[in-house]
C-alpha cells in the first residue's frame, strides 16, 4: 500500500492527464462509434454495425457539397489571411513606426469579441448596403476574424528569431532581398505554416460568424446544426471523424518529416 | 546598415531612407483596409442600428437616435445578461483546473511525446464543434452510458436529468473552449527553465512551495491568455446552451441570434451585441490591468 501511494504521487500528474485526455476523446469516441450504426431516419439509438456509412458518405443529400463549400472557404480564407496576416506580422516585429497602438488595437479587438458580434455587426453592414450574403461573404468574414490569429503566431516566430543569423548573411554580402528569401523567410516559415493551420481549422470549423453571413450556401457545421433536430444522418459522423483523422495524419507526418530533415542536416 | 544602403538603395541614399519609413505601412496597409472595412465599420452600422426604432412598415426601422434603447435591453435581459456571464466565468475556471495539470504534463512530463500529445490537444477542433456538443447531449442522455453507469451506481435517482441542465451547458463550454486554455498555458509553462524548479527544490522548498512561488507566477502570462480566450468565446456562445441546455438556461447569444434570424428585431439585437462587446471588452481591460500583462498581441 506504501508503495503504491508513493507510486500514485509520483504519476499523480500523468494519471490526471490522461484522465483530460480521456475527457477530451470521449465524444470523439462516441461519434465514431455511432459512425457505424445502422441508423433509420436518425442516428440517435444504436441499431447494429454496418460499413454501409463509411462506403457511402455523400448518401444524404447536401451533406457532400456542403463540405466542399466548407473546404474551399476554408482553403481561400486561409490563404487570404495568411497573407494579410503575415504582412501585418513583419511590419509590427520588425519596424518602428507611428500609430503602432492603434495598428495593435484594431488586431486585439476582433479576437476580444465574441464571434456572435462579429458575425451579427458583419451581416448588418451587408443588409444595409443591399448585398446578398452567400459564399463569398462567408470568405469576406472568415478572413477577417482568422488574420488576428495568424499575426500573433507569425509575429511571435519573427520575435523568437535569432538576429545574428541575419547580421551574418550580411557580413556574407548577402543583400537585403537575398537574406529576406534565403534565411529570415526559412526561418518564419513554420511560424507561417502554423498560423495558416490555425487558420484553416478556425474557418473549416466555424459555425457562428457563417450561419449569420450564409444566406442560402450551406457549409458543413451549419448541416450538422440545422439537421441535428430532424435526426442527423451516420455520414456526418464519418465526415467528422475522417476530418479529425486527417488532420491528426497531416500533422504528425508534417512532425516526422521535419524531425527527418534536421537530423540529416 | 551604411553598407546596406548603398548596396540596395543605388544613388541616392535618401530615397532608400524614405523607403524604409513607407514600408512599415505598406506591409500593413491590405490587411488593415480588411480590418477596417469588414471588422470596424460593421461595428459602426451595428452602433447606428441599435438607437434606430420600428418605423411604419413592418420590418423597417428609422434612425431616431434613441439611446434608451440601451436601457431597455439591459432592464429587459439583465437576468440573460447576469447568467451568461456566471456560465462564462465557471465555464473558464472549469477549463483552467482541467488544462492547467494537463499542460504541466505535456511540458515537464511527456519526454519524446510532447508534439504527439499537443497535437492531441487540437485534434479534436477538426471533428465538428457542433458534432461534439451533440456527441455530449447523446452521452449524458437518459439512455446514455453515463446516466446508466450512475443509475446502476446508485448515485443518481432515474428522474434527475444530466441534459437539458445548467450543468450540461457549462461543462458545454468548458469542454469546447478547453484548447484555448491549454496551449496558451502549455506555452508559458514550456518556456520556464527547470533549473528555476530545480534552485527552489535545493533551497528546501517542498513541492507545493516550488508550484506557488516559482512555477504559478512564472506561468502567470500562459494563464491570463487562455483564461481570456476561453471567457471570451464562452460569454457569447449560443450552441451549447441550444444543444445542451433548457429555456432557463437561455444565455444572451440566445437571445442575440433570435432577434437577429426569427424575430428580426434588429435594433434590440445590435443593442443587446454592443453591450456584450462593451461589458466583455472592460472585464478584459480591467483584468489584464490587474494581471499585469501590458502587451495586447
Amino acid at each position: 500500500m506504501k508503495k503504491f501511494n508513493r507510486w500514485f504521487g509520483k504519476n499523480l500528474i500523468r494519471i490526471y492527464a490522461v484522465m483530460g485526455f480521456t475527457y477530451l476523446f470521449i465524444p470523439i469516441v462516441y461519434t465514431f462509434v455511432f459512425s457505424f450504426n445502422d441508423y433509420v431516419r436518425s442516428n440517435l439509438v444504436w441499431r447494429g454495425f454496418t460499413f454501409d456509412n463509411w462506403t457511402d458518405p455523400c448518401a444524404p443529400l447536401d451533406i457532400c457539397p456542403a463540405l466542399g463549400n466548407s473546404i474551399k472557404i476554408g482553403l481561400i480564407a486561409t490563404a487570404g489571411a495568411t497573407l494579410l496576416g503575415t504582412l501585418i506580422a513583419f511590419a509590427l516585429a520588425r519596424y518602428a513606426f507611428k500609430g503602432r497602438g492603434i495598428v495593435n488595437t484594431l488586431i486585439f479587438l476582433p479576437m476580444a469579441t465574441p464571434e456572435l458580434v462579429l458575425g451579427a455587426s458583419l451581416l448588418t453592414m451587408f443588409l444595409d448596403l443591399g448585398f446578398n450574403p452567400g459564399f463569398w461573404t462567408i470568405v469576406i468574414a472568415h478572413v477577417m476574424f482568422c488574420i488576428s490569429f495568424v499575426v500573433v503566431t507569425v509575429k511571435a516566430r519573427i520575435a523568437s528569431l535569432d538576429p545574428r543569423l541575419e547580421q551574418a548573411a550580411m557580413d556574407l554580402y548577402a543583400n537585403e532581398a537575398e537574406t529576406f528569401r534565403r534565411v529570415t523567410l526559412p526561418l518564419v516559415a513554420p511560424g507561417i505554416a502554423g498560423g495558416a493551420l490555425l487558420a484553416f481549422s478556425l474557418s473549416f470549423d466555424d459555425f457562428i460568424i457563417t450561419n449569420f453571413n450564409s444566406g442560402t450556401t450551406i457549409t458543413f457545421p451549419l448541416y450538422v446544426y440545422t439537421h441535428a433536430e430532424r435526426g442527423l444522418p451516420a455520414q456526418a459522423n464519418v465526415i467528422g471523424v475522417s476530418m479529425f483523422l486527417l488532420a491528426l495524419f497531416v500533422v504528425l507526418a508534417g512532425q516526422f518529416v521535419g524531425r527527418k530533415r534536421k537530423v540529416s542536416a | 546598415m551604411v553598407a546596406i544602403a548603398r548596396k540596395s538603395g543605388g544613388a541616392n541614399p535618401l530615397d532608400s531612407l524614405r523607403q524604409k519609413v513607407a514600408m512599415p505601412y505598406l506591409l500593413l496597409l491590405p490587411g488593415m483596409l480588411w480590418l477596417i472595412i469588414f471588422f470596424l465599420s460593421p461595428i459602426l452600422t451595428l452602433v447606428s442600428t441599435s438607437t434606430k426604432v420600428p418605423g411604419m412598415g413592418i420590418g423597417e426601422f428609422v434612425q431616431e437616435y434613441r439611446w434608451a434603447n440601451y436601457w431597455d435591453a439591459i432592464t429587459a435581459m439583465q437576468t440573460q445578461f447576469i447568467r451568461t456571464f456566471f456560465y462564462a466565468i465557471i465555464a473558464t475556471l472549469l477549463a483552467l483546473a482541467i488544462s492547467y495539470p494537463l499542460a504541466y504534463a505535456i511540458a515537464f512530463k511527456s519526454g519524446r511525446w510532447k508534439n504527439v500529445l499537443l497535437v492531441l490537444v487540437v485534434a479534436p477542433f477538426f471533428c465538428s464543434f457542433i458534432l461534439r456538443t451533440i456527441a455530449w447531449r447523446q452521452i449524458l442522455a437518459q439512455d446514455g452510458i453515463v446516466f446508466k453507469t450512475l443509475e446502476f451506481l446508485h448515485l443518481i435517482s432515474p428522474d434527475t436529468r444530466l441534459t437539458s441542465s445548467a450543468f450540461a451547458v457549462v461543462t458545454g463550454l468548458a469542454y469546447n473552449f478547453l484548447p484555448f486554455m491549454t496551449l496558451p498555458l502549455y506555452a508559458s509553462l514550456e518556456r520556464i527553465d527547470p533549473r528555476t524548479m530545480e534552485a527552489s527544490g535545493d533551497l528546501y522548498a517542498n513541492g507545493i512551495t516550488t508550484f506557488r512561488k516559482v512555477t504559478l507566477p512564472l506561468s502567470m502570462p500562459g494563464v491570463v491568455a487562455g483564461t481570456l480566450l476561453t471567457f471570451i468565446p464562452a460569454a457569447g456562445d449560443f450552441v451549447n446552451a441550444q444543444i445542451l441546455g433548457n429555456p432557463s438556461t437561455t444565455m444572451i447569444g440566445n437571445v442575440i441570434n433570435a432577434q437577429y434570424l426569427q424575430t428580426t428585431n434588429y435594433p434590440l439585437a445590435a443593442t443587446l451585441s454592443f453591450i456584450l462587446m462593451i461589458a466583455i471588452l472592460i472585464i478584459v481591460l480591467v483584468y489584464i490591468r490587474k494581471s499585469g500583462t501590458d502587451e495586447l498581441v
